[in-house]
């Protein structure tokens, strides 16, 4: 019995581990979406802030300079996406696909002009990333069963950039609906016009939302090269980005549901690595390809028939434009 | 608030795009001058590796065959309004419908198995794309996330095919058992000795159809029409009595049919067997080259030919200046997209401006 | 409501003091449109003024203008006497000047408070925002009648209460100038006159108001002063009290026209086109048409009249096979249509029904299209066999059509976007009358047309009716209705709430309907913008020109 509780906590801590990068690059999106433009270059504002934190963390020795660098670049990107989609009123899919091929080509070109280690940035050493943190008594309740188990396995002992993750959500969800930025910011989405006649500026509310999104994902990034690993490798997004705006897709654009399902993927991937290799009565060994494929297959099964009516932001995705 | 005035038809359909590609390269310049190298002498290497030397143009031409199917893909695709952002896995799964219908018939005479390897894989590719098409089609759910998502699928299922079904016992890499020589598809050098030992071979006459394939489908037919009505006003094609959900499914599996070839030049035609990753981007730069040439056959020809150019010469590069990789490449291919399809009208409104002057002037002279 | 003073004795205290605007020689293109042209104009404060033209005349252009939406490429803005560079809306609200445009810039999801607070908040935090806005919208509900629940989300509400929101928006902002675009052409006539009795309050209590519209009923209703705007340019000014609804007529349109539509009586023949127990629902699956039955025979015109947003959108869409009938048949010629699935409309049009629908550029045409592409929308099957597009067919076709219906200009390879609104109308007509079908569903066929194409259109519809087709004509333009239909249903809330004769029906009675009151005096389904009966007779003024007038001005409106 306690085995299983055992193994159940560790599942869930690894669980919660895996969930951050996603909880930030959902929310990241949350706030782009609402305001109307879509961001399907999250993945590629991961991958290239992982880069910048990794490479800023081995060459300044700071996690902290990392991690500013990570949030520079996603800003950088976020730039480029708004002057694409904003300014210029081109097709926000097509911007963001093309900011997922820069970050791809750019951080394994760079990395190995600069590093000359095949893409990898240096091996990053303890005091250069994010290390966990003992939360107060987490030592002392430690042998108390359950509960201090609980505490010091699964909520104690993560890096803090875990719990900016888990803070960002109450956060968002007063800032989205009990702010006057939040109020506006669903408006812009849902009709931008209704701003513009009221005197505000459509293009500044956007730029705003981006800025946002852009802190979120790049911390996102800088989790996941100086917290989780100690170091950036080629394409270490592995497809987060996607996996994060299904997940938004499925939170029907609300920040607390977004946390669950951002969890529940979590709990996937952690689970793949539990399974590898088990042989399973009847089935056999279940291969590792079909369960790597699993959040993917889910997630399509789940657009396809289980998430209802997901109504995205109205004005998401369409440019604004105040001439005739 | 500005004063617009239409450019005229030349500039438009020409001028702007050369001008965003040309764009495009020389921010990929100021990147390769920024990590300390020239980009003048990177350009001369890629320029003589891509045309300088016969298998160097053979190797062009061969890329060139994959981006003018990927870039068909995408565009066939973007003329009935949606985003196949899925010719990677389209090609990938394409791949395995090869190898099946030639592993099985082993020793056929390349006359009669080219043409086979094109309908199996063909079949599997148009699949792996009409599965997200019946999505959209039936469910609803978004082209875009559901293409990339099958890119995804597409690398674990066919990891697992190759690795655990088709690597023969006692071999090292992760591929399938080898294609006999009299089954594969003829290499061109066969023909021309200009192309030395280069993979260029009989698909690039297939591509060259399938240019000419896909200009007529999309302007000369019924089917084209319906196409583009729905690309371009889907309610007006609802009005019209099109059936979106029947066009959007085949269009879709016409669109892997065509990234599906990718599988059939590489392959049939030059490996001569099935390898783990052997798409290796190809899909992916059918985007570039779709939204490079404004989705015309004309321009994807152009463009796939530009980017089998920078895939080659990006190869010579690599030898001859080590401080530049391949990936240079998808940077370039990154900008190309930017420039030529979501910042499409950066320069549009300066022309603007400098046209209105020109007429101006003209004018009032 | 009884107004305390006399038009004219509020013109001449107005005139002591500064006019509320007064702009001078303002100018603006649009590419190449010269959208208004040298224009000045004084309003007088404390007034209503009313400014008249058709569409495209450039009134909404102006306002916007004034309200800092669009900046004027030169001219002068005054308000209260001091010149103003009015750079964007911020700046005219705190001028004063509120609008309610014509399509409302509301947040659909939103509360009537968020919706009211967006922009105007005074801090960071909502809550204490809200309370206050809250208090605001009791004190402004009793103070003009302006009744709204402050909780209730805009989606649910009437198209009348929205409107009411965004007046309240305006007023919460503290307008002392009030412009109204377009106010009535969504209200039914009952919602029309409340409106207007919250318009005479305001003005009562000092406020400014400029009222757009194209429709001179209302203008002699309620302005005091009526600005004439014809091609972009200010015709003239006038006070009210000294016009007639066929001077003002004349000046919008710069001559006398017709207006009148020359038909002979129909002779109706078999029934073609047999509507039973039709229900309809919405993208939202919310029922729009509920249990309707009628049928046109051949060589008649049947009018469906109305308020837009009644269901006759979802009616058309049901009958030519665009959106999936819940319940019910239509049969054609006596078959029934299958209409179900996607490509319902190809089967309606092969059974030989044709339709030219409401909204043109969103359904009817492929803006991007070259002018022969269009000309075959809908009927490229019948070009060439097997599996090509026969273009050489296609084209010569669509010039006998520009040549037959005088479409301008005279260029099939033409992108259809470049085409004006009433050419484009024509490029439809042609290709669904040229079909030579047996049944012709008409929406809305002159919206966003002018004068010279309107005639035109009427003609083709009779034209059509004498040649034995049987025409189904949905407008919510009343007076085409009349003057086209040979015979009138009235649909409200998706019932077909009354039948009427357009030789005998008078526009009180129609306007009854419409308004969803039956003979017997109650509603038959109590929808949105439903009122109680007593208060949706129709004041005195709003009848006072005679039918003789009325029937003048058919057409003109729009």
């Amino acid at each position: 019995m306690m085995q299983y509780f055992n193994d159940l906590v560790l599942i869930f801590d690894s669980t919660v581990r895996l969930a951050v990068p996603l909880i930030l690059a959902c929310l990241a999106g949350l706030y782009s979406e609402r305001s109307g433009i879509v961001d399907i270059g999250l993945e590629g504002k991961l991958l290239g802030a992982a880069f910048a934190a990794a490479a800023m963390a081995a060459v300044s020795g700071s996690p902290w300079l990392g991690l500013l660098a990570g949030i520079g670049v996603a800003l950088c990107m976020s730039a480029i996406h708004g002057i694409a989609s904003i300014n210029l009123k081109g097709d926000q899919t097509i911007s963001g696909v093309a900011l997922n091929f820069l970050a791809a080509g750019l951080t394994t070109f760079l990395g190995q002009s600069w590093f000359h280690r095949g893409g990898f940035t240096p091996q990053l050493s303890a005091d250069q990333r994010f290390n966990p943190i003992t939360l107060p008594f987490a030592e002392q309740l430690k042998d108390v069963p359950i509960i201090g188990e609980i505490y010091w396995e699964l909520i104690s002992g993560h890096n803090i950039l875990t719990y900016v993750a888990f803070i960002a959500v109450p956060v968002t969800a007063f800032v989205l609906f009990k702010t006057r930025f939040g109020l506006r910011l669903r408006a812009v989405g849902e009709n931008p016009k209704a701003l513009d006649t009221a005197g505000m500026s459509v293009s500044w509310l956007r730029y705003q939302a981006l800025i946002i999104t852009a802190v979120l994902v790049g911390i996102g990034g800088t989790y996941l090269s100086i917290a989780q690993s100690a170091g950036f490798n080629n394409n270490m997004s592995a497809g987060r980005g996607y996996i994060a705006l299904a997940a938004l897709i499925f939170a029907k654009w609300k920040p607390w549901p977004a946390l669950l399902v951002c969890l529940l993927f979590g709990f996937l991937d952690a689970m793949q690595f539990r399974l590898q290799g088990i042989k399973f009565p009847v089935i056999g060994e279940v291969p590792v390809q079909a369960i790597q494929a699993l959040p993917y297959v889910l997630t399509i099964i789940l657009l396809a028939g289980f998430i209802g009516r997901a109504v995205a932001p109205k004005a998401s995705g369409i440019p604004y434009t105040k001439e005739r | 608030m500005s004063v617009r005035v239409p450019l005229p038809r030349w500039v438009d359909v020409a001028l702007l795009p050369i001008l965003n590609v040309v764009l495009a390269f020389l921010i990929g310049g100021l990147i390769v001058l920024s990590v300390g190298q020239n980009p003048l002498e990177a350009v001369g290497y890629m320029i003589y590796g891509a045309f300088g030397y016969g298998s160097g143009f053979g190797y062009t031409l061969y890329y060139t065959t994959d981006f003018i199917f990927a870039g068909l893909a995408v565009s066939l695709a973007f003329h009935a309004g949606m985003f196949n952002i899925g010719p990677e896995g389209q090609a990938y799964v394409a791949g395995l419908g090869v190898i099946i219908v030639a592993l099985l018939l082993n020793g056929l005479h390349w006359a009669l198995m080219f043409p086979l390897m094109i309908t199996a894989g063909g079949l599997f590719g148009a699949f792996w794309a009409f599965i997200p098409g019946y999505l959209q089609a039936k469910r609803g759910s978004h082209i875009v996330i559901t293409t990339i998502l099958f890119n995804f699928i597409a690398i674990s299922l066919m990891g697992y095919v190759i690795t655990k079904i088709l690597k023969p016992a006692g071999v090292d890499s992760d591929e399938s058992a080898p294609i006999q020589a009299i089954s594969r598809v003829p290499q061109l050098r066969e023909f021309f000795a200009l192309f030395k030992n280069s993979p260029v071979n009989l698909t690039f006459l297939l591509a060259i159809v399938a240019l000419f394939f896909v200009y007529w489908l999309v302007w000369r037919t019924k089917f084209g029409y319906a196409m583009r009505t729905l690309g371009r006003n889907p309610t007006a094609a609802r009005y019209a009595g099109i059936s979106s959900s029947r066009m959007i499914m085949t269009t879709m599996a016409l669109s892997g049919a065509l990234a599906a070839m990718v599988a059939v030049n590489n392959v049939g035609g030059v490996q001569g067997r099935l390898i783990l990753n052997f798409v290796a981007g190809a899909g992916f730069v059918g985007v570039a080259v779709a939204f490079m040439g404004k989705a015309h056959p004309v321009g994807v020809a152009l463009a796939s030919l530009l980017f089998g150019a920078l895939y080659q010469g990006g190869q010579e590069l690599a030898f001859s200046m080590p401080g530049i990789t391949r990936e240079m490449i998808v940077t370039i291919q990154a900008l190309v997209i930017l420039f030529t399809g979501a910042m499409g009208d950066m320069l549009r409104i300066p022309l603007e401006k400098l046209f209105a002057r020109w007429q101006r002037t003209a004018g009032g002279g | 409501m009884a107004t305390q003073t006399s038009s004219k004795q509020r013109l001449e205290t107005a005139a002591a003091s500064a006019p509320a605007i007064e702009l001078r020689g303002i100018n603006k293109h649009f590419g190449a449109v010269h959208a208004n042209r040298d224009i000045d104009l004084i309003v007088r404060r404390g007034t209503v003024h009313g400014i008249v033209g058709e569409n495209g005349a450039g009134k909404s252009t102006l306002m916007s203008i004034l309200y800092g939406f669009y900046t004027a490429d030169s001219g002068q803005i005054l308000v209260n006497g001091q010149p103003h560079a009015i750079t964007d809306s911020r700046h005219a609200l705190a001028l004063g000047i509120g609008m309610v445009h014509q399509h409302f810039m509301l947040v659909e999801n939103f509360s009537v408070l968020e919706n009211v607070v967006l922009g105007a908040e005074d801090s960071p935090l909502l809550g204490k925002t809200l309370a206050h806005a809250r208090a605001q919208l009791k004190r402004l509900a009793t103070d003009y009648g302006l009744e709204v629940d402050p909780d209730a989300i805009i989606e649910d509400l009437s198209v009348g209460q929205q409107q009411r929101v965004e007046i309240l928006k305006a007023l919460y902002r503290g307008a002392e100038i009030l412009i109204l675009d377009e106010p009535t052409g969504v209200l039914t006539p009952a919602e029309a006159d409340h409106l207007f009795r919250i318009l005479r309050t305001l003005r009562d209590e000092g406020k400014t108001i400029l009222l757009i519209t194209h429709k001179l009923r209302e203008i002699m209703a309620i302005t005091d002063e009526v600005s004439v705007m014809r091609q972009g340019a200010m015709v003239k000014t006038l006070v009210t009290a000294q016009t007639s609804p066929p001077e003002l007529a004349e000046a919008m349109v710069g001559r006398r026209v017709l207006l009148r539509v020359e038909k002979g009586p129909a002779a109706p023949g078999k029934v073609m086109l047999e509507v039973q127990n039709l229900v309809v629902t919405d993208d939202f699956g919310i029922p729009r048409v509920k249990d309707i039955s009628f049928s046109v025979r051949a060589g008649e015109i049947v009018g469906i009249a109305g308020v837009s947003g009644n269901g006759q959108s979802e009616l058309l869409e049901a009958i030519s096979g665009m959106r999936d009938q819940l319940l019910g048949t239509v049969m054609l010629n006596g078959e029934p249509l299958s209409l179900r699935g996607d490509d319902g409309a190809a089967r309606a049009r092969l059974a030989g029904l044709a339709h030219v629908p409401e909204d043109r550029q969103r359904m009817g045409l492929v803006t991007v299209f070259q002018e022969w592409e269009n000309s075959i929308l809908g009927y490229h099957h019948e070009y060439g066999s097997g599996l090509g597009l026969d273009i050489a067919k296609a084209k010569a076709e669509a010039k006998e059509r520009i040549a037959k219906f005088d479409i301008r200009p005279a260029n099939s390879d033409l992108k259809t976007a470049n085409f004006s609104g009433g050419n484009q109308q024509k490029i439809v007509l042609a290709r669904e009358m040229e079909g030579n079908p047996d049944v012709l569903i008409v929406g809305q066929p002159t919206r966003g047309v002018d004068i010279g194409a309107i005639e035109f259109i009427h003609n083709q519809i009779i034209k059509m009716r004498d040649a034995g087709k049987a025409i189904l004509l949905v407008s919510v333009e009343l007076d085409e209705i009349r003057s086209l239909s040979d015979r009138i249903l009235v649909l409200f809330d998706g019932h077909i709430v009354g039948e009427a004769d357009p030789a005998t029906a008078d526009e009180g009675e129609l306007g009854l309907l419409m308004a969803g009151v039956t003979k017997d005096g109650h509603a038959p389904d109590a929808g949105p913008g439903t009122v109680p009966a007593h208060e949706t007779l129709i004041e005195k003024n709003l009848t006072e020109m005679s039918p003789q007038d009325n029937k003048d001005k058919s057409g003109l409106d729009e």
